[in-house]
Parts: C-alpha cells; sequence; structure tokens
C-alpha cells in the first residue's frame, strides 16, 4: 500500500461535508471516462444528464417529483440505518402503500368526496407499516435478519401487486391490459405548481424531512435512536429497549415507504400497474447515505439522485444513451462515497517505507 | 572459560551462589539474550516509549515494572514485532535485529503470553495451539508433545474441549503450553495473573520458576510489587514512557520499588472505614439467572444484602458471573421472581434500569466503550445517557440541552476529567479519564445505591486514587455502594464488607478485617465460606 | 417415472447456482466479512458469461469470464471495506445496486439472443445404470463442479491448516492478528473466492438454467443464497441440502403453475421468498445455535495498527 490510515482523535467535522462533494466530484470524473469508453461526447453526456432537465420549468417541477419518493423513504431508512435497523426492503413498503392507498381509490372509485385522499394517504401509510411489521416482528421474536426477511417481502409484494392488476382489479374497460382503472378527480393528489406535475406529495416530503430533524436533534426519541444504533449495550444500560427502537425505526421507514408508494400511484401515475417504481426503494438507501444520514443532507441527496433519473431519461431521448447508466451513476457515487468516507475517522499519510504495515 | 568447567570443581552446597556468579559472569562479558538500546516508539499525541534500555540475561526473570499507562505494553509489542519502533535497536543473542513480525520474533525465540488472550473461542485447544505453531509444524506429534509438556510443567488441559468452555485460568495454560511448545529462549508475560485467583498465581509462580531454572530467560510484566518480588531477579521500572531505574529486586522493598515506580507525587490516601451501617438499602435473596447462550454463566441463588453507608466487595475471578451479576442488578436482565431484589424493601426484580434509577439506584459496568459510555457521542449526550431521568433534563420528551451541558461541565469539574471539551467524544478520554466521567456522572446523581464494577480496571494510579476516595466519600454520606472487583488489593482497601463470586455463586460476606487474602483465594475458587474452608483443610 | 426423472433434473439445475453462490459467501463469512453483493456479482457474472459466449462460441471461456467478473467486482468491496473501513452492509448494498446498472448496461444488446446451453457431459457405462444413471450422470461440467466444491470446501475448513487459519480469522481477527496473520489478506482472499464463486453462480444461470440474457435475470437468488448460509449454520454439506431443498421449492412451484391448480401463477412464485423467510426464522430462533455456528467476527471492521 501506498498509504496508511491514521485514526484520528475525533472524527473531522468538516469532512463529513466535504466527503460527499469529492464523491461526487470523483463520479463525475469517472462518469467522462465511461462515457469515452461508450464512445460518446463526455461534454455533451454530462450537460444531457445534468443541465438539460433543468433547464424549463417542467424540469424543476420534475426534479420535485421524482425526489419526492426518494426523500420521504430516504429520511426515514436514515433514522433506521442510525438505529441499526437494516430495512433494506422499501421497495416492498412501497408497494404495499400503492396497493392499500389504490385499493381505496379503486373502492370509492364513485365517491367525489374530499375525505378521499386522506383515507387514501392513512391507508398508504398503515400499508406500508403492515409490510414493514413483518421484519420486525420476526426480527425482534425470532432474531431473524431484518435484511433478508425485508428483501424476501419485497419480491412478494411485487407478485401480489401482479395478481391484482391481472386479476381482480383490472380495468373492465381496459382491453384486458394488466391496469387498474385511471384513479378519479377526488383520488388524485392537487398539483402545487403551474405547469409542472409538481403535486402536494412534495409538501409531504418536505414535512416528513422537518419531523425528522427534530425528532433525532432534539427528542429522546431520537436520542434512543442515536444511542441503540451505535452501542446497543450502553442501550441496554441507559434502560433503552431495543426491540421498541426496532419496531419504531421499521415502522417509521415502512410508514414512509407506504406514503410514497401511495403519493405515486395517485400523483404522476395516477392507476395501478404491475410496476410502479423504477426501484425507488432501493435508489433511496444511496440517498440516504449520501445525505449522510441526516434529514436535511437527505433532502439535498433526494435531490441530486432524482436529477440522475431524469438525466438518464434526458440522455436517452437526446443521446441515445441506455438507461441503465443511470443505475450505473448511482453505485459508483455510492462507492466514492464510502471511500471518502474514511476521511471522516482517518487521516490519510504518505507510507514511509519502514512503517508499511501488514 | 567455560562455566560447565568450573561446575566440576565446586561442590554441590555451593551451587546456589553459583548460580548468581554464573549470571553474573556473562553479565559481565555482555553476553545477554536481549538487549534493548533506546527503543522510541509515539503514537499520535503521546510519547508511550522514551529511549528505553533494557537487558535480560539467559535464565533470568526479568520484571518490567510500571502503573497503567507507563508504556510496558507498547514494548512489549515491539519486542514481539506486533509494533515497530520509530528508534532503537535490539540486540538478540549480540546481533543486531529488525523485529518485522511475531512470526519474526518466534523465529528467534521469543514468545508471548498475552493480557488479553489471543485464543479462538469456537475452536478447540488442539486447534488453538496448531494456530500457534509454525506451517512446518508436524501436528500429529504435536498431541504427544502438548500433553507431555502439559505434566512435566503441571499446566493440565484437554485438548480436545472447545475454549469457551475453559476457565480463564485454563486458558491462561493453552497460551503458556503454546508458547513453550515453540521452545523458546524468552517468554515474555504480560500481566499474567490479573485472571488467577492467589492459588493459581502460587501454582505458576512454580512453573516459570521450573523454567527459569531449565535456561529459560522470562520478561514478566506487572504492576504488582509482592509478585515481583516474590518472582523475579531484576527489575526495569517504567514511568512515562520512560526508564526511571534499573534495581536488583534482592536488595529492593516493596514500598521503594512503589516510590520507583509512582514517583513521589502520590500522596497515601486514608481511606478511614466508617463506624456502623444504617439500615439495608438493597436485599437480593435467591436471586437466579439463567445463561442466555453457552458463552455466558448462570447466576445460582444470589444472597446478599448491602447497608447505607457500607461498602461491600465482590472478588472474584474474571469470568465467573461478575458482568451477569451487574446486568441483573442494573435491570438489563430481569429476574422472573420479582421480590429476589428489594430496593429499600420495594421489590424490583422485574423492573428496568430506569424503575431501579428512580428508586436511587446507580450502576457501572466493567466495559467503558460500548457500555457505560457510547463511543461516538460526545460527554454531554453521555452524561445525558443516564441521568435525563433522574435529573430531569426533558420537557414533554425533548431534551433541554442547556441543563444536560452544565451536568456534563460539573460532572468533568469534579472529578478532573481531562478532554477537549464537553463536546469530545467519548472514544477520544483515555481510559482513565473516561471512567473518571462515567463514575462521576454516576455518583454527581447523588445515588443511595450504587453497584460498580471493575473501578479502576487498566485506569492510571491518579485516577483510580480518585475514584477510590470519591466511593468512599459517598459511602460516608450514606450511600450503599457494591464494587464488583477482580483486583484483590483494591477491595481490601476500601471495603468493609467482602465476598467472592465463583462460577455464578457468591460466598458469605464477611468483614475485611477479619478475613486473610488465603481465604478470600479459596472463596474464589468456590469454597462458600470460611467454615467450609477450614473443613476442607482439616480433611486434607 | 416419466415426468420424475426430468423433474429431478431441473430440480439439479436450479440447485446448483444457488450453491455457487452459497458456497462462496459462506467461506467470505468464514473469515468474518458479510458480503451482501452477491446477487449484484452474480448478475454480472451472468452477463459476462453469456458476452463471452455469444462473441467467442466458447463455453469454457464464458465460464472462466462469469468467474473473472464476480471476482473482478468483488475486489471493489474487498478496497472499499479492507482498505477505507467502509460498513460491510452499505458497501455489499451498493455493490448489488451497481452490479444490477452495469449488467444492465452491458447486456442491453444481448437481450432477446437465445444459447444451447452447456454441453452435457454423459459419463459412460455409469448413464447405462437404470434411473440413477440418468439422473446423476448426464449433468453439464458446472454440476459435477458444484459437488466437488462442496467436498473440497468442507475438506478444506475441516482437515487443512489455510482451511483453520481461515476460522480463526473469522472468529478473532484481534487474536489472529497478534498471533501474526495476516488478517487483511486473508480477507482479500476470501472475499475474491466468494466474488468468482457468486459469478460461476451467474454465468451457470445464463448459461445453462435459462441459456439467454435478461436485465435483473437472478431474481433474488444472489439473496436467497445469503439466508441459505445462514440455514446451513455455515457448514458447507447443509448448504447443498439447502440449495436442492430450494432448487426443488422453485421447480415445484413451476410444475403447479404448469399444472393450473387455480391458483394465480404469481402466487406459486412468491413460494421460493416466503421459504426463505420461513427457513430463516426457523434457524435464527435459536441463538444459542447461531451465536455457536456463526462468526464471531462477522461485520466488524479491522484496522491493523490498532
Amino acid at each position: 500500500m501506498l498509504f496508511k490510515l491514521i485514526k484520528r482523535p475525533e472524527p473531522s467535522r468538516a469532512m463529513v461535508f466535504v466527503s460527499p462533494l469529492v464523491a461526487l466530484g470523483l463520479t463525475l470524473l469517472s462518469g467522462i471516462v465511461l462515457f469515452q469508453i461508450m464512445g460518446v461526447n463526455p461534454g455533451q453526456a454530462l450537460y444531457a444528464f445534468f443541465v438539460e432537465p433543468l433547464t424549463s420549468k417542467y424540469g424543476w417541477g420534475e426534479l420535485g417529483v421524482k425526489a419526492t419518493p426518494l426523500v420521504l423513504i430516504a429520511v426515514a431508512l436514515s433514522i433506521g440505518f442510525r438505529a441499526g435497523v437494516w430495512n433494506i426492503g422499501a421497495e416492498g413498503q412501497l408497494t404495499l402503500g400503492a396497493i392499500c392507498g389504490g385499493g381505496i381509490a379503486l373502492w370509492l372509485y364513485q365517491v367525489d368526496s374530499i375525505f378521499v385522499l386522506p383515507l387514501m394517504v392513512v391507508c398508504g401509510i398503515a400499508g406500508g407499516m403492515l409490510w414493514a411489521a413483518i421484519p420486525a416482528f420476526l426480527r425482534t421474536r425470532f432474531n431473524a435478519n431484518e435484511i433478508l426477511t425485508s428483501l424476501m417481502l419485497t419480491y412478494v409484494a411485487t407478485l401480489f401487486l401482479s395478481v391484482l392488476v391481472h386479476g381482480p382489479w383490472r380495468d373492465p374497460d381496459g382491453f384486458n391490459f394488466p391496469e387498474s382503472r385511471i384513479f378519479s378527480d377526488a383520488a388524485t393528489l392537487p398539483l402545487i405548481l403551474d405547469g409542472t406535475r409538481l403535486h402536494l406529495g412534495w409538501i409531504f416530503a418536505l414535512v416528513v424531512v422537518a419531523s425528522a430533524w427534530i425528532l433525532m436533534a432534539r427528542t429522546i426519541i431520537g436520542f434512543q435512536i442515536k444511542v441503540v444504533g451505535e452501542a446497543p449495550a450502553a442501550g441496554r444500560y441507559a434502560g433503552f429497549s431495543v426491540n421498541k427502537v426496532i419496531w419504531f425505526a421499521l415502522m417509521m421507514s415502512g410508514g414512509a415507504a407506504g406514503l410514497a408508494g401511495l403519493v405515486e400511484v395517485s400523483g404522476p401515475i395516477g392507476q395501478l400497474l404491475p410496476s410502479i417504481s423504477p426501484g425507488y426503494g432501493f435508489t433511496a438507501i444511496i440517498v440516504a447515505f449520501v445525505g449522510r444520514l441526516h434529514p436535511v443532507g437527505v433532502l439535498l441527496a433526494g435531490l441530486l439522485l432524482a436529477l440522475s433519473y431524469l438525466g438518464g431519461e434526458s440522455a436517452q431521448i437526446s443521446l441515445n444513451l441506455p438507461l441503465a447508466v443511470t443505475g450505473v451513476f448511482q453505485g459508483m457515487l455510492l462507492f466514492f462515497l464510502l471511500a471518502c468516507d474514511v476521511l471522516i475517522q482517518y487521516r490519510i499519510v504518505p507510507a514511509t517505507a519502514k512503517s508499511i504495515a501488514s | 572459560m567455560s562455566p560447565d568447567f568450573s561446575l566440576n570443581s565446586v561442590n554441590s552446597d555451593l551451587l546456589v551462589s553459583f548460580t548468581i556468579d554464573h549470571r553474573r559472569l556473562i553479565t559481565l562479558q555482555g553476553e545477554f539474550l536481549i538487549q534493548l538500546d533506546g527503543m522510541t516508539k509515539s503514537f499520535p499525541g503521546v510519547l508511550a516509549n522514551d529511549r528505553v534500555n533494557l537487558t535480560i540475561a539467559p535464565g533470568e526473570i526479568h520484571a518490567l515494572l510500571g502503573e497503567n499507562g507507563a508504556g510496558k505494553s507498547t514494548l512489549v509489542k515491539m519486542i514481539y514485532g506486533i509494533l515497530r519502533p520509530d528508534q532503537g535497536q535490539i540486540k538478540w543473542k549480540g546481533n543486531t535485529v529488525e523485529i518485522t513480525s511475531p512470526a519474526f520474533a518466534r523465529n528467534l525465540g521469543i514468545a508471548m503470553v498475552f493480557q488479553h488472550f489471543s485464543l479462538f473461542d469456537s475452536l478447540t485447544v488442539f486447534e488453538n495451539i496448531v494456530l500457534g505453531m509454525d506451517a512446518s509444524t508436524d501436528t500429529s506429534k504435536l498431541r504427544s508433545e502438548i500433553e507431555d509438556i502439559s505434566t512435566r510443567y503441571g499446566l493440565p488441559l484437554d485438548a480436545n474441549r472447545h475454549v469457551y468452555t475453559l476457565s480463564v485460568g485454563e486458558r491462561q495454560r493453552i497460551e503458556i503450553i503454546r508458547c513453550l511448545l515453540q521452545h523458546p529462549s524468552l517468554l515474555v508475560m504480560d500481566e499474567p495473573t490479573s485472571v488467577l485467583t492467589p492459588q493459581e498465581v502460587e501454582k505458576l509462580f512454580e512453573t516459570l520458576n521450573r523454567l527459569a531454572d531449565e535456561g529459560l530467560s522470562i520478561l514478566y510484566i506487572s504492576h504488582k510489587l509482592d509478585e515481583i518480588k516474590a518472582l523475579c531477579h531484576h527489575a526495569t521500572i517504567l514511568r512515562g514512557g520512560k526508564v526511571v531505574d534499573s534495581v536488583q529486586v534482592e536488595t529492593e522493598t516493596p514500598s521503594s520499588l512503589a516510590a520507583k515506580m509512582m514517583g513521589e507525587s502520590l500522596a497515601t490516601s486514608n481511606l478511614e472505614q466508617q463506624g456502623e451501617p444504617g439500615e439495608i438499602r438493597l436485599q437480593v435473596s435467591g436471586l437466579n439467572v439463567l445463561a442466555v447462550d453457552e458463552f455466558s454463566i448462570p447466576l445460582k441463588n444470589i444472597t446478599f444484602e448491602v447497608r447505607s453507608g457500607e461498602i461491600l466487595g465482590v472478588a472474584g475471578v474474571a469470568g465467573n458471573g461478575q458482568d451477569e451479576l451487574l446486568k441483573a442488578l442494573s435491570g438489563e436482565t430481569l429476574t422472573a421472581d420479582s421480590s429476589a431484589l428489594q430496593i429499600d424493601g420495594k421489590p424490583c426484580g422485574g423492573k428496568g434500569p430506569n424503575a431501579r434509577r428512580m428508586l436511587g439506584m446507580s450502576t457501572i459496568p466493567e466495559e467503558r466503550l460500548g457500555h457505560g459510555a457510547v463511543p461516538g457521542m460526545s460527554l454531554v449526550d453521555n452524561g445525558l445517557l443516564t441521568a435525563f431521568q433522574r435529573l430531569e433534563f426533558l420537557t414533554g420528551g425533548f431534551i433541554v440541552r442547556g441543563a444536560s451541558e452544565l451536568f456534563a461541565q460539573e460532572v468533568v469539574r469534579r472529578f478532573n476529567v481531562k478532554s477537549h471539551g464537553i463536546e469530545a467524544v467519548a472514544s477520544s478520554l483515555s481510559g482513565g479519564n473516561l471512567q473518571k466521567f462515567i463514575v462521576g456522572r454516576e455518583i454527581c446523581q447523588k445515588p443511595e445505591l450504587l453497584v460498580v464494577s471493575q473501578p479502576t480496571w487498566g485506569v492510571d494510579a491518579g485516577a483510580a486514587q480518585t475514584i477510590h476516595e470519591a466511593l468512599r466519600q459517598l459511602a460516608s454520606e450514606g450511600t450503599a455502594v457494591v464494587v464488583i472487583s477482580q483486583d484483590l488489593d483494591e477491595l481490601m482497601k476500601i471495603s468493609d464488607r467482602i465476598s467472592a463470586i465463583c462460577a455464578g455463586e457468591l460466598s458469605q460476606t464477611y468483614p475485611a478485617a477479619g478475613v486473610t487474602i488465603e481465604q478470600i483465594g479459596l472463596m474464589m475458587a468456590g469454597a462458600h465460606s470460611v467454615d467450609e474452608i477450614t473443613e476442607k483443610v482439616d480433611a486434607i | 417415472m416419466d415426468i420424475l426423472i426430468p423433474t429431478l433434473l431441473t430440480i439439479i439445475t436450479a440447485a446448483t447456482p444457488l450453491l455457487y453462490a452459497a458456497i462462496g459467501e459462506m467461506i467470505t463469512e468464514k473469515a468474518g466479512v458479510l458480503n451482501l453483493g452477491v446477487e449484484g456479482m452474480m448478475l454480472l457474472g451472468a452477463v459476462c458469461g453469456f458476452a463471452t459466449v455469444h462473441f467467442t462460441g466458447s463455453a469454457t471461456l464464458a465460464i472462466l469470464a462469469g468467474f473473472l467478473a464476480g471476482a473482478g467486482l468483488s475486489i471493489i468491496f474487498a478496497v472499499l471495506v479492507l482498505g477505507f473501513q467502509s460498513s460491510q452492509v452499505a458497501t455489499g448494498l451498493a455493490l448489488t445496486i451497481f452490479g444490477i446498472g452495469l449488467s444492465a448496461l452491458l447486456g442491453q444488446n444481448l437481450v432477446g439472443i437465445a444459447y444451447d446451453g452447456l454441453p452435457k457431459l454423459t459419463i459412460p457405462l455409469l448413464y447405462d445404470i437404470p434411473v440413477l444413471g440418468p439422473l446423476l450422470f448426464s449433468h453439464d461440467i458446472l454440476v459435477y463442479g458444484s459437488i466437488l466444491l462442496v467436498a473440497t470446501v468442507a475438506w478444506f475448513l475441516n482437515h487443512t491448516r489455510p482451511g483453520l487459519i481461515l476460522r480463526a480469522v473469522g472468529n478473532s481477527h484481534d487474536a489472529a492478528h497478534a498471533i501474526g496473520y495476516h488478517v487483511l489478506r486473508i480477507r482479500f482472499f476470501a472475499i475474491l473466492f466468494g466474488g468468482g464463486m457468486a459469478g460461476l453462480a451467474g454465468a451457470y444461470l445464463s448459461l445453462a438454467y435459462s441459456p439467454l440474457w435478461i436485465e435483473n435475470m437472478s431474481a433474488g437468488r444472489g439473496w436467497i443464497a445469503l439466508a441459505l448460509v445462514v440455514f446451513a449454520t455455515w457448514r458447507p454439506w447443509r448448504v447443498l441440502i439447502g440449495a436442492y431443498l430450494f432448487g426443488g421449492i422453485s421447480i415445484l412451484q413451476l410444475h403447479a403453475q404448469a399444472l393450473g391448480i387455480g391458483v394465480p401463477s404469481q402466487v406459486m412464485s412468491m413460494l421460493p421468498y416466503i421459504a426463505t423467510i420461513a427457513v430463516l426464522v426457523m434457524i435464527s430462533r435459536d441463538r444459542n445455535k447461531i451465536r455457536l455456528n456463526a462468526p464471531a467476527c462477522i461485520g466488524k471492521p479491522f484496522h491493523p495498527t490498532s
């Protein structure tokens, strides 16, 4: 090795902010190399990815639309990650939220009331919570790893949605396409910015960010979460219940993912389809880490990753680049971030020939 | 001239004096086994070793003496190739060597028994020994060799058992056998007796003396003066990373060694025991806790009481249920029978830590980082950890920052905690300062009942002094205190009454003034009461 | 009997990729490292294996490519986790996300192309044994290889010195370091092996199980492999049993769908995932068993200067 790591006596506060920026820079550099390899002009490609989507008011609205589910999920996930609860099945909880909330929309198809939407929101959240309650129960009662159980449940949820839209919930007038009816106006989220598709869900996301910030920074619940996540034994010693924290974290993230699912189907999508998310539940994991597991950081990271989705679409249209480039970019960003995070705990010094460790 | 030649010309009565002459002779000729010259090693913020010189002759038991934090472990790690010195050189049998790895050290003939054993819990004794041997070792012959050594040096061991089923003393035997199998010229032992009962210590010393007689050199690291006096020939004394003296043990007294080890600055304390204790604060009767898994010890029928104003000491070798006892007392483990544990007469066995704290109980676990304190959190947050309820740092679920900051400041000031302010994270403090903070955090909450485990483990002398005085002070103000410790000297110094825990069972308690170290030693080894000891002795 | 043998044969092909991935992950975990990127490494192995056979026509090269792709991706993981001290859980997740994206990108022009599948190696004479012959002695090389792999790994772990060292490093990296073993070096090779095996598992999917490439074709098998390691309590022969059990479940649900038993096909498709959860619960509820068998250092970072 050409360098060695020296542990800092105190974690560097500056590096907490610097490291994501370094990671972003390195991702862009690697992007340039990647585009070169693919035979695309890197300048054009980066323009298509990161500038073009934001050249119009509509584009900014789309940024909010894409960021809404990412931020909603990632804020809650980051609270769970701080508690040491690895819910990676947010995609499944999102799906259940969409099913439960969307089910209400289909059930009350002919009801035109201002209570339809609130009921859908409540049911969407409840659906996500229900799905997250399974890993919570299995972890607290049977010690089963929540990473694997929550992920397996994602596949089950997707298949469940598929059963519904292929069968009982299929639109009777839909020429046998596996789609539900289009939701009524009463079951659709109102738009909040003229000339865009930005909807009320964005406000939900901002409210969740603010509440999570207060929860983590100021309340004893947030304190318990941080203690249990970092040192479970110290948490038990202080009298905090690890199981309660696990339940709380999973209910929070399940509920938020359920809300995100509901927001998607009653907002930009407007009906139930076999596939309702381009992997928001997984991308939200990246958002949570890039955002330093801090609500405000998550908000910024959510916007960045939302831009990567928009950029992927725009690059597909203008440069005929495959959509998969987005996933590669997202993965690279997380790799670089994880690598740069070493700077928070360690200083990097050149290794002298004598002191090379094993 | 060969010393062997002269052996034939002296009669056996002179053998003892000859041994000493022999040693002096080779010392004069400069034929040391190992010679350290100007060893220097620094870590961020600390100069752990500053130009340390040390020499050991063949067959010599050499003590490396110093307080915790004096730099003993750093020096040993450099000898064993775990750390590389910044400066300085090592001569082995007269040749300069650069010890680059433990494997290199082993090849030279250096073997080491660690303070924290480098053993693998889920592997068998045999597998553990194989791992310590070079790849070229013939494992088929190894079993008989192990048996050979274990009978020859009085180190009984079953090679097929898994390490997690063994006692600490048995684990140490694995380490020693592992070392002896390599036929080393130098055996390094890092605080080997801190985990043994006094009787086990005696046996160990017999083994070590036999080994030294056969020509093995031993570097014996300790801060226990009576042990060094009993075992070692020569001592090198470290203080603050520097050698303060190098002496023949024979010509020293424990107090002269202590003066050199601690320097002049340390005033001896006067920990006066109080008069009559008050009413019963904590009553434990027939407390049973099942083992959660095969790595833990079940508690069996624990019975004792502590009164206001007294300190009860619980002696015991590590791993005999101390952790489990602390958790049962703190409320981290609940008991089925709630009345088995009563605070001020109220049944509490089924109540968690918070409820017990509200009844005036505080606890301090052995493990500081990760149990008593959250490593990555600030001192303010670590103060909040146990004090938020009793000191009312919350309004409607929200944390009152100002109050918790003031509290952290008070603890830091009263207990002289050295840190970069109250926003410093716990892991950045030295062991002693963090322990002062944790002890201070509990004492500043003015508990009526305090249970503390290993209060001064790995803490420097100054901090230990502060902590002992604080505990005594607390008792004199009427608090009932339980101290669980492996350090018998500490318990004898501060306790009013004393008992011992062995394999999850607690012995009867005795006034500290009325028992001998030997009696406690036997209770640490499983005798339930002094009467039982006398019966045993009579039977023999 | 006419249905039975083909069914059993498909169970073997369904179990083989799980077996490779789970054995590889088991070795990684035995060294004390949890790599959650199995799914990503499998997919990269699948697409690289398929691309190689498509462009060169050589099945041997394709298998090699699958192995190298998985191992190559695992190097990123190893560097981050061992060199940069990053969280194993987060890095493993990143590896999966990256692997899914990269494999989709590489495979964009391979979708819809078919391949005949790996050739079957029929063992003469033995094949003529009734029933057992066709069942056991006419498979592709990777099926034979997978059984050999289990036997080799079992022997390696329990009867060789390097195997003992590997277990020791996973049990206590501090003790291993103190005795003088190169913890990071050993872990690096364990991760590399795990990656290579995951790559082989992926290559098996795209070369033999369903010889074509589609995005995300592993469909959670990487995660099932992770669960299998827990199910097997880190023992190689139990991994084999687990893999065949799961191979069985996924094939039986296909057959049940084909028979049309009146349940939506998607519900039957849920079975392997639900079964995974069920076995995980079954094994994990006995904390003592997990504690005794799981490598004690799993998931914990190791920094050698401390």
